[in-house]
């Protein structure tokens, strides 16, 4: 089999199936099938579950390029766009059983709540900054944004910042779990600031030893 | 601004006697055959002095009930706000096992003639008790109905002979780590701590609760003795007391404490009043499904009519 095809058939499949199973936990749950219950306050507990997936599916899509370099194993962005896409699913899950489970489509206390309260303004943000990378996430839009693509989809840094903001603000007083993703995200993202610090400082090296001849050679 | 809003009651919600007293009936049944051990206490000589638990002489005081179905017993044993056994709603149901609620004794301190410690038993004698459904409105939202067992502290009160320096009533939770595992924890500023202004705490609303469904407490609500107030947010209903202060001024409470401009003193349930990060307009009722309709939040959570005269004259938007 060929890398095509062992992502094709094998590790593809396989990471869909897993990201599926938190649905499936709650949806047995919601059923009441395998023994599985929502508890008390069901709507907070699907609320709940699918905006934390979406959080853990956006942190493991952060995962891929540092796990990446870590490894060696380049193949491993050929899984990067399902778990962008995933955590884009379980997002809107989580908005939708916001709109219609817990605020029963009332239009005027969603307005209120969005424009009013910072928690679900910053969040409401994230989700509506999801939708551009979503749509834009086929190989086609990627050939033809061309470079374009990459500085649009730069836009998961902020997303996933106000994701975890979002989830902190709405804490009541605990913030332990909150600020565990915090520090999971300020990893995720200060990899990348200390790669991007070194390649710079790499470039202005070689920008220098360039020169340097240079003007070795205007002082002869 | 109190606008009068009448409750609301549709005629599905109210449970038929029968059925209610056939329910507890069970739930008798099941605690004498042993399926619920909440209240099943070990025979120690210290605890055989004081009454066995879940045996109670009451009545059911039907002025002062609501005429909903009450929330069901699971729920209202396994969703609790108890950070003194963990933060989480399925926490203290799991957590709850250290803490021994006999033998038990209240300290009673400040403005007041009665002073000195007292076992539970002596604290209750002669206060007669009676079975009470109220109304549960918890500042996060969600609400139940809760038939609770106990005490119009304004009973207590009297026999404890406050002098008029007394202006308010504070209460304080059990400190012992050992007991509480929450309490190793900074969540909160330990321990917890409540207070009530005098004439709230001499209504005949506000309740010294010992049980609920006709039993003792189960530990995760507060055993063995905790504050009712129905008409203001949940956490006024301080768990576990060991401590009742007569006080001259007005004392703090713990989440004032953690975050004042999100609790009051108050904290009685106004659906006018938002708070800051959340709307208190309306309540997810525990315990009816994926489905249920949110409720309406009413004032002073249903009691405005027992309870208004005391906020007369007053801001209440600044006094949440």
């Amino acid at each position: 089999m060929t890398v095509e095809q062992q992502f094709r058939y094998l590790y593809k499949p396989a990471v869909f199936a897993a990201s599926l199973v938190p649905a499936a936990l709650l949806v047995c749950g919601a059923l009441g099938w395998f023994g599985q219950d929502l508890g008390a306050d069901p709507v907070a507990k699907l609320l709940h579950s699918c905006g934390k997936t979406g959080l853990n599916f956006l942190l493991l899509t952060l995962l891929v390029t540092p796990l990446r370099r870590l490894t060696g194993w380049n193949n491993l962005v050929r899984l990067r766009r399902m778990l962008g896409l995933f955590a884009f699913f379980y997002i809107v899950a989580h908005f939708s059983v916001y709109l219609v489970l817990d605020r029963q489509l009332d239009m005027h206390s969603i307005v209120q709540d969005i424009a009013k309260r910072p928690y679900i303004t910053i969040g409401f943000a994230a989700l509506l900054l999801m939708v551009p990378l979503a749509i834009t996430s086929t190989n086609r839009m990627m050939r033809r944004l061309g470079r374009r693509w990459q500085k649009l989809h730069r836009l998961i840094y902020l997303i996933v910042i106000l994701g975890v903001w979002h989830y902190w603000w709405q804490v009541k007083k605990d913030i332990r779990q909150p600020a565990l993703y915090v520090g999971m995200v300020a990893v995720l993202l200060g990899i990348r600031l200390a790669y991007y610090l070194r390649s710079r400082a790499r470039q202005a090296r070689s920008v220098t030893s360039k020169s340097a001849p240079a003007t070795a050679q205007e002082r002869t | 601004m109190r606008r009068h809003q009448p409750n609301r009651i549709l005629p599905s919600e109210i449970t038929p006697e029968a059925t209610y007293l056939n329910r507890r009936d069970l739930l008798a049944g099941a605690v004498a055959s042993g399926i619920l051990s909440a209240t099943a206490l070990p025979a120690l000589p210290v605890v055989a002095a004081e009454a066995p638990a879940g045996h109670f002489n009451f009545t059911r005081n039907a002025k002062y009930s609501v005429s909903l179905e009450p929330t069901s017993y699971k729920d209202i044993t396994h969703y609790n706000n108890f950070y003194e056994f963990g933060t989480g709603k399925e926490d203290p149901a799991a957590n709850a096992g250290t803490l021994r609620p006999r033998p038990w004794s209240v300290a009673v301190e400040g403005e007041c003639e009665t002073k000195g410690t007292f076992g539970f038993d002596d604290l209750i004698k002669g206060l007669p008790l009676e079975e009470r459904v109220y109304r549960f409105r918890c500042v996060e939202a969600w609400s139940m109905v809760v038939p609770w067992l106990g005490f119009q502290l304004s009973g207590l009160i009297q026999k404890l002979k406050p002098t008029s320096k007394a202006k308010y009533v504070q209460f304080v939770t059990l400190m012992d780590p050992k007991q509480m595992p929450g309490e190793a924890t900074d969540v909160l500023n330990w321990p917890y701590v409540e207070g009530l202004r005098m004439d709230e705490a001499m209504n005949p609303l506000t309740l010294m609760a010992i049980g609920l469904y006709g039993r003792a407490l189960p530990n995760q609500d507060g055993a063995p003795l905790r504050l009712v107030v129905p008409w203001k947010y949940g956490f006024k209903g301080i768990k576990s007391i060991v401590k009742i202060a007569f006080v001259e001024n007005q004392p703090r409470n713990t989440w004032n404490i953690a975050a004042p401009n999100e609790y009051g003193f108050y904290a009685n349930v106004n659906p006018h009043v938002d708070h800051p990060r959340w709307s208190q307009a309306t309540e997810r009722p525990i315990g009816k499904g994926l489905f249920a309709k949110n409720q309406p939040t009413l004032m002073f959570n249903g009691y405005e009519n027992e309870v208004g005269y005391l906020y007369k004259g007053m801001d209440l938007r600044r006094n949440f």
